[in-house]
């Protein structure tokens, strides 16, 4: 019987490099003769730029350039449009996209207007000081519905109103489904801005070689091989001229999929005028400005619903705030209306959004992408009901789950992938079940919530529902080697900020081959090494370059299979191959090295038969038609102090269906920090703009991330249902633990004081924000 | 230009003389002169503690202090923990980590273990809670601390047995 690898929890191949400061990064690339940027940002989120006097900075000794927007010259361009808008009827769109460095205008705080190059950062900051911006400051745009009015100002002066898109989408007859409700519950929900905080702030270097008339780059992005692309074009370049690396990235989470940032296009541009590599590196300042965020959105929404709880319909018309610029198209508002419908049948939907131009960051896909306002609307709206129609909140879900019978189930509407939003397969009340069992939710609302309360305790529960669309195309690729040592290769062209690739995809590979998966050196993110790629991001990593490497792995195994049945003179199907030998079964003393067998399909004399390749090699691509849609329940118990309204989550539990399991060691960790996130989301973080669109909490002391002190040990649970989608069956799992986390917050604070009827209807909380809500509850009681 | 100062100093059981400017920061020396990358910078102003390192058995941050402090004192970075990348090379808090899984992507990594290495020298055998509330200085964004401290429990385990 030959070894497991596919499932197991096997501890992880990249971890030695990074326990002993031994791994790569980006600001850890040192060059001979290397020189340090730093950039002149705008305090201001809405100005005119009159005049910038740089004269002064250029004499400081040690500054070797100064670049503003006019020496860009024709290069100067706004960056592309990375994703289309979705074939969607009726659709407004406008596209407005960041540029290299501000030329007229300032449209949001920490934009930059000069470029300062020096032959160290500490002197490139010195010269910061030596930079005269003189600006008419504007009146800002930061509030969503302000925006909207007709006296607004303008974010981008030649647009009649700030609308970046607008969009609607319908499934079947909202009116018609209202019309015939027993009920019918409308709110308005919030959900404010918050920033991804990846301990590495982004960096780049890049290094032009006139010599070799190479341009080398590194880059803390998650997609690399775009990257490549972008820049040869830009700077008039073949593809095969220019290499970018992204080497060990200190977290991504979405922001550092964002292109092109302006410190990408103008690094690339700096080494070829000055032909000496430059170093950019963020700093934690910057980062809360010119790194994107995401979040705002502002819904009116409307459930119509049977009194015996069946949902007939769900109304939802909101605002999305696309910070300045909107780079990524529709992805984020695209994300929450499609996930708003949850694991639910929803019979008749009618969605809009506006997105809209404000003074502010930009905002782009941050872990959970928007999907978390969906998840956030829909439950909020469900409990609602359940309160209205005194049924249990989790009877109401139980009785609108899509059954398991009744998948492919088609939502009838499109997706950020263009593809119609049909989930693939899905068993939601076996998950609901574990998690109530888990959670011990029966119990706890009869005996130990009634028991602590009349001892005077605030103490909540509650289960949320979500799904996640995972793993989208268009498609990745990988290789896979046997190399002569007998140890195996496999280079695939996404990058990894700590998903584990290194081990997961090792484990694909290695299932099919039967070697060591310490055996199996992977490569990601080197565009010289794997020519073709999107990037990583949507939790398809797994699926999508899982599966490419699957398909390889297996195409190498015929090979080693063929060949050494050739060898051995027996079919192949009495072969097997273990520890990195082929040999007839049960047979271990005509056992073949695979090293052996990689040097005989590579010989230096002799003829390689027409038709066969060279070496125990192939490379395969993979593309999904759609994605995988990955789903979960969450539970919690969390106390409020009533004297500080701090909260402490007693007891947090996540049941999560993503299909087959790659490492579920992985996977719990993936979860497990979605949900800290999750956690910062909804009680910690929140990025306050002042009314001229300012950031008042631009620092790590004033931003608050979760630290151990608040998130819990989560007890974690997981039901498999193969995705039909891809050979490995497997779904995404990276954003599924950030995604409902507001939503159970919400419900647990909401049942916590339901003897007051507290609703919370925003997202992220505070102690202070908790308190006020629960004033003006108690007021209206 | 301000005048340099000449420090002398021993870092991971090395001794260094260089010439450096007042205002340069620790951390900035021992990444960018000494080429010691391992230490990592997350925030500069001392909140994530990413840049931890142990000066004179002394968790601090790097990022908060000046080189010319450092200046006749020994350091310990994480580089010194291992002599290597072999399973057997690494430091038993190391391979801790390893076995539960305590990094994601391993930027925070460093600074978390030589925050802990002076910790578990005075307590060998810490609760979880204990853990927690010293790791409350250290943002990690991946992995939700939970293996962080199950990894810290295991490698604290490694240490006594083989220190008995």
């Amino acid at each position: 019987m030959s070894t497991r690898y596919f499932g197991q929890p096997i501890k992880r191949n990249e971890d030695p490099r990074l326990l002993t400061g031994r791994a790569l990064f980006t600001d850890d690339v040192q060059l001979a003769g290397m020189l340090h940027v730093a950039f002149a940002r705008s305090d201001l989120a809405h100005a005119r730029i009159r005049t910038i006097d740089v004269a002064s900075a250029k004499e400081r000794p040690g500054v070797v350039a100064i670049y503003i927007a006019k020496d860009l010259g024709d290069f100067w361009q706004p960056g592309p449009l990375l994703v289309p808008p979705p074939p969607v009827e009726q659709l407004e769109f406008h596209q407005r996209t960041q540029v290299p460095l501000t030329k007229d205008k300032v449209r949001h705080a920490g934009e930059a207007v000069a470029m300062i190059v020096a032959e160290s950062r500490y002197v490139a900051e010195d010269a910061l000081d030596d930079i005269f911006v003189e600006y008419e400051p504007l009146d800002a745009v930061v509030d969503l519905e302000a925006a909207l009015k007709d006296d607004a100002p303008l974010v981008h002066d030649d647009l009649e109103r700030n609308i970046s898109a607008r969009v609607a989408q319908t499934k079947g007859d909202w009116t018609q489904a209202a019309s015939e409700a027993d009920l019918v519950i409308s709110r308005r929900f919030h959900y404010d801005r918050g920033t991804a905080a990846a301990l590495e702030n982004r960096g780049i270097v890049a290094s032009w070689d006139a010599k070799t008339q190479h341009l080398t780059v590194w880059d803390t992005t998650q997609a690399p091989i775009a990257i490549r692309n972008g820049l040869a074009a830009m700077l008039g370049l073949s593809e095969r001229q220019v290499r970018v690396i992204a080497p060990f990235i200190g977290g991504g989470f979405g922001p550092k999929i964002m292109m092109f940032y302006p410190e990408e296009v103008l690094l690339a541009w700096a080494t070829l005028q000055l032909g000496r590599p430059v170093k950019w590196i963020e700093d934690r300042e910057e980062n809360f400005y010119a790194t994107t965020q995401e979040r705002v959105q502002v819904h009116d929404a409307a459930i119509a619903l049977r009194r015996d709880g069946t949902i007939l319909g769900v109304k939802d018309i909101f605002l999305h705030d696309s910070g300045a610029y909107a780079p990524y198209g529709l992805t984020v508002p695209i994300n929450s209306q499609c996930t708003l419908l949850g694991p639910y049948i929803v019979p008749n939907y009618y969605s809009e959004f506006t997105s809209v131009f404000t003074n502010k960051p930009i905002v782009t896909p941050y872990r959970g992408a928007g999907r978390q306002h969906g998840v956030f609307v829909m439950e909020r709206l469900l409990d609602i009901a359940a309160r209205e129609l005194a049924i249990d909140r989790v009877e109401i879900r139980r009785r609108n789950f899509i059954r398991p019978e009744q998948f492919p189930y088609n939502n009838e509407i499109i997706y950020q992938d263009f593809a119609p939003l049909v989930y693939d397969s899905g068993n939601y009340e076996p998950a609901l079940e574990r998690a109530l069992e888990l959670i011990g939710y029966e119990r706890f609302i009869r005996e130990e919530q009634p028991q602590r309360e009349a001892e005077g305790e605030r103490v909540g529960i509650a289960v949320v529902n979500y799904i996640e669309g995972t793993g989208i195309g268009p498609y990745e690729g990988a290789r896979v080697t046997v190399e002569a040592s007998g140890k195996v290769s496999v280079v695939t062209g996404i990058g990894t900020q700590g998903q584990g690739h290194y081990t997961s995809f090792a484990q694909v590979a290695a299932e099919q081959l039967g070697v060591p998966v310490s055996d199996v050196h992977i490569v990601t993110g080197d565009t010289d090494l794997f020519y073709w790629g999107a990037g990583t991001f949507a939790s398809r990593g797994a699926v999508v370059a899982g599966n490419a490497v699957h398909a390889a792995a297996a195409n190498v195994r015929a090979k080693i299979l063929k060949l050494a049945g050739e060898k051995l003179e027996v079919a192949e199907e009495d072969l097997e191959l273990i520890e990195g030998r082929a040999q007839v079964k049960g047979a271990p003393e005509t056992a073949i090295p695979f090293g052996q067998l990689a040097a005989e399909a590579n010989p230096l004399r002799g003829a390689v038969k027409p038709g066969t390749e060279p070496g125990l090699e192939s490379t395969e691509y993979f593309g999904p038609e759609r994605g995988a849609t990955a789903s979960g329940v969450h539970a919690m118990i969390l106390t409020v102090d009533p004297e500080t309204f701090l909260v402490e989550i007693e007891k947090y539990v996540v049941v999560h269906d993503c299909g087959k399991v790659i490492n579920p060691l992985i996977l719990e960790g993936q979860i497990q920090g979605g949900v800290a996130q999750g956690i910062g989301n909804a009680f910690y973080e929140q990025l306050h703009f002042n009314e001229n669109g300012a950031l008042l909490n631009a620092s790590l002391m004033d931003y608050l991330l979760p630290t151990a002190m608040d998130v819990p040990d989560i007890l974690s649970d997981h039901i498999e249902t193969p995705s039909p989608l891809n050979p490995l069956g497997v779904k995404g799992a990276g954003e599924a633990g950030a995604i409902p986390v507001g939503a159970l917050f919400a419900q647990a604070l909401d049942n916590a004081f339901r003897d007051i009827g507290l609703e919370t209807r925003e997202i992220p909380l505070s102690p202070n924000r908790l308190f006020e809500l629960v004033m003006e509850a108690k007021k209206a009681v | 230009m301000q005048l340099n100062h000449t420090i002398t100093l021993i870092v991971n059981g090395q001794q260094y003389m260089r010439s450096v400017e007042p205002r340069l920061l620790l951390s900035d020396f021992l990444r960018h002169q000494l080429g010691l990358t391992g230490t990592h910078v997350g925030c500069e102003h001392g909140v994530c503690g990413a840049c931890t390192v142990v000066l004179d058995n002394e968790a601090v941050r790097s990022c908060l202090l000046f080189a010319v402090q450092a200046n006749g004192r020994e350091v310990a970075t994480v580089e010194g923990l291992s002599s290597g990348l072999h399973p057997e090379q690494l430091h038993p808090l190391q391979i801790g980590f390893w076995e539960a899984h305590g990094l994601q992507c391993g930027y925070c990594t460093p600074g978390i273990l030589m925050t802990l290495v002076p910790f578990l020298r005075e307590n060998p055998n810490p609760t979880a809670t204990e853990i927690r509330d010293l790791l409350s200085g250290n943002i990690c964004r991946c992995t939700g601390y939970q293996k962080i401290v199950e990894a810290v429990q295991s490698g604290a385990k490694l240490i006594q047995e083989g220190s008995s």
